[in-house]
C-alpha cells in the first residue's frame, strides 16, 4: 500500500504544484476559481481518455505518439504560461493597485482565465493519465491486495493535492508588493522547465538530436529521485542528466519569457490609458 | 540557408511615446565574413551529432510478470539504441531510467520502441515503475 502511495504522490506531486503556483499568481483575477475548478475537471476527464487511448497514441507517428503527444502539451503549457507571465507583466500593477473597476478586470481577465484553464487542465492531463493507467492496473490484477493498493492509490491523490495546497498557502503569505515577482519568477522557471522536458522527449522519439547525453551528471550531488531532485524537477526542471538538446530549450525558453515581461512592463497597461483606448 | 539580402524597407529605430522615427532606407548590414563562417560553422555541427540518426541497432526486452528480460542487456558504446519493450503483461507498465533520462509508458499486451544514447561506457540501470519491487533491470554500454 505504502509504495501505491508513494507512486501516486509522485505523479500528483507535479500537477499539484502547478496548479498552486498557478492558482496563487491569478489570486487577483476575478472569478479565477471557477477557471481552476473546471481546468481540473477537464484534465481529471482528459487524463481518462488519454489512458484509455494510449495503446492508441503510442501507436502514432511510427511508434513515437506518446513522445510528441508529450512534447506537445508540455509545448501548449509553456506557450500559456508566457502568455500569462506577459498578461501579468502588462496588467499586474493596475490589477495590484485595484485602480479599475471590476468589471473592467473581468472583461479583461476573461481571456487569461482560459490559458489559465489550458494550463491547468494540461498539467492535470498529463499526470492524471499515468496514475489513471497505473491505479488501473492494480484493480485489473490481483483481487484482495487490490482494495489496500487502491487506497494507497487514495492517500497518495490526497498527499500530492495537500503540497499543492500548502504551495499556494505559503505564496499568499508574500506581501503583495513582491507577490508578482515571486509568482512571475516561478511561472518563467515552472515554463523553462516544461520546455526542457519537451526536448528530453523530442530526443527520446529521435526527432531532435541530444546534441550530448548528458550534457553533465549530478546524480551524486543531488539525486533526481530524492526528494529534494523531485521538487526541482517540477519547480525549476532540475535534471541530474540532461541532453544539450534540453539546456538549449530551456535557456531559449528563459531568455525569450524574461524579455517579453520586461517588455510587457514597460508597455504595460496602466488604468487610464486602458480606459482611453476602449 | 537562406539569408535575407534585402533589408525591410523601413525600420523603427526607436519607438518613443511621442514620436515614431523610421529609418528611410538599407539598414543592416550584410553578414559579415566571419559571421556567416559560425553560421556555417554551427550547421555543420548539427549535422555532425546527426550520423546517429542512420545507424539503427535494435534492441528487444519483454516483460513477463512483472520482470524485464534478459534483465541484463549489453548494447554498443557510442551509437543511438532503439529498444524495443514488449509488455506480455495485462496490466501497463512504466519504463523509467533516471541514468538513461528515459521514461515512457507501455500500455498492457503492447510493445514500445524507446531511443537511447549514444551511451558512454557503464552500468544504467531501469525500473517498471508500476512494480518496482521485480521490474528491475540493467543495460551494459561496452
Amino acid at each position: 500500500m505504502f509504495a501505491t502511495a508513494v507512486i501516486v504522490f509522485r505523479e500528483v506531486l507535479e500537477a499539484a504544484l502547478i496548479v498552486g503556483i498557478v492558482a496563487a499568481a491569478t489570486r487577483t483575477i476575478p472569478g479565477r476559481s471557477r477557471w481552476l475548478a473546471a481546468g481540473i475537471a477537464a484534465g481529471l476527464v482528459g487524463s481518462a481518455v488519454v489512458a484509455l487511448g494510449t495503446e492508441r497514441i503510442a501507436g502514432l507517428a511510427s511508434g513515437m505518439g506518446q513522445e510528441l503527444f508529450n512534447a506537445a502539451v508540455l509545448g501548449i503549457a509553456v506557450v500559456m504560461l508566457a502568455w500569462h507571465n506577459l498578461w501579468m507583466s502588462s496588467h499586474g500593477a493596475a490589477l495590484a493597485a485595484d485602480a479599475r473597476g471590476v468589471g473592467n478586470a473581468i472583461r479583461d481577465g476573461r481571456r487569461e482565465c482560459s490559458v489559465l484553464l489550458v494550463v491547468v487542465g494540461l498539467a492535470v492531463l498529463r499526470e492524471g493519465a499515468e496514475t489513471v493507467l497505473f491505479l488501473y492496473g492494480i484493480a485489473a490484477s490481483e483481487g484482495t491486495a487490490s482494495m489496500s493498493m487502491l487506497a494507497g492509490g487514495t492517500a497518495g491523490i490526497v498527499a500530492g493535492a495537500a503540497v499543492g495546497w500548502f504551495v499556494y498557502a505559503g505564496l499568499l503569505r508574500i506581501p503583495l508588493r513582491w507577490f508578482f515577482t515571486a509568482t512571475g519568477v516561478l511561472v518563467l522557471f515552472l515554463a523553462a522547465g516544461m520546455a526542457s522536458q519537451a526536448a528530453r522527449f523530442l530526443v527520446q522519439a529521435d526527432v531532435l538530436p541530444s546534441l550530448a547525453s548528458p550534457l553533465w551528471d549530478t546524480s551524486g550531488l543531488l539525486p533526481q529521485a530524492s526528494v529534494a531532485g523531485t521538487l526541482l524537477h517540477s519547480l525549476v526542471g532540475y535534471d541530474a542528466r540532461p541532453a544539450g538538446m534540453q539546456l538549449i530549450f530551456y535557456g531559449a525558453v528563459l531568455i525569450a519569457i524574461a524579455a517579453g515581461m520586461v517588455w510587457a512592463s514597460k508597455t504595460g497597461v496602466r488604468p487610464r490609458q486602458k480606459e482611453a483606448a476602449s | 540557408m537562406r539569408l535575407p539580402d534585402v533589408a525591410p524597407k523601413g525600420v523603427a529605430l526607436r519607438n518613443a511615446n511621442d514620436y515614431h522615427y523610421v529609418a528611410p532606407t538599407p539598414l543592416p548590414p550584410p553578414l559579415t565574413v566571419s559571421m556567416r563562417r559560425i553560421a556555417f560553422a554551427l550547421l555543420l555541427a548539427a549535422f555532425a551529432a546527426a550520423p546517429a540518426l542512420a545507424s539503427d541497432d535494435t534492441f528487444s526486452l519483454v516483460i513477463r510478470d512483472h520482470r524485464f528480460e534478459p534483465a541484463e542487456l549489453v548494447v554498443p558504446v557510442g551509437v543511438k539504441i532503439k529498444l524495443v519493450v514488449e509488455n506480455r503483461d495485462a496490466t501497463p507498465e512504466e519504463f523509467e531510467s533516471h541514468e538513461l533520462n528515459r521514461e515512457k509508458m507501455i500500455a498492457g499486451k503492447s510493445s514500445a520502441t524507446i531511443w537511447i544514447g549514444p551511451l558512454k561506457p557503464g552500468r544504467y540501470p531501469y525500473v517498471g515503475e508500476f512494480n518496482e519491487k521485480t521490474a528491475r533491470g540493467v543495460i551494459v554500454a561496452r
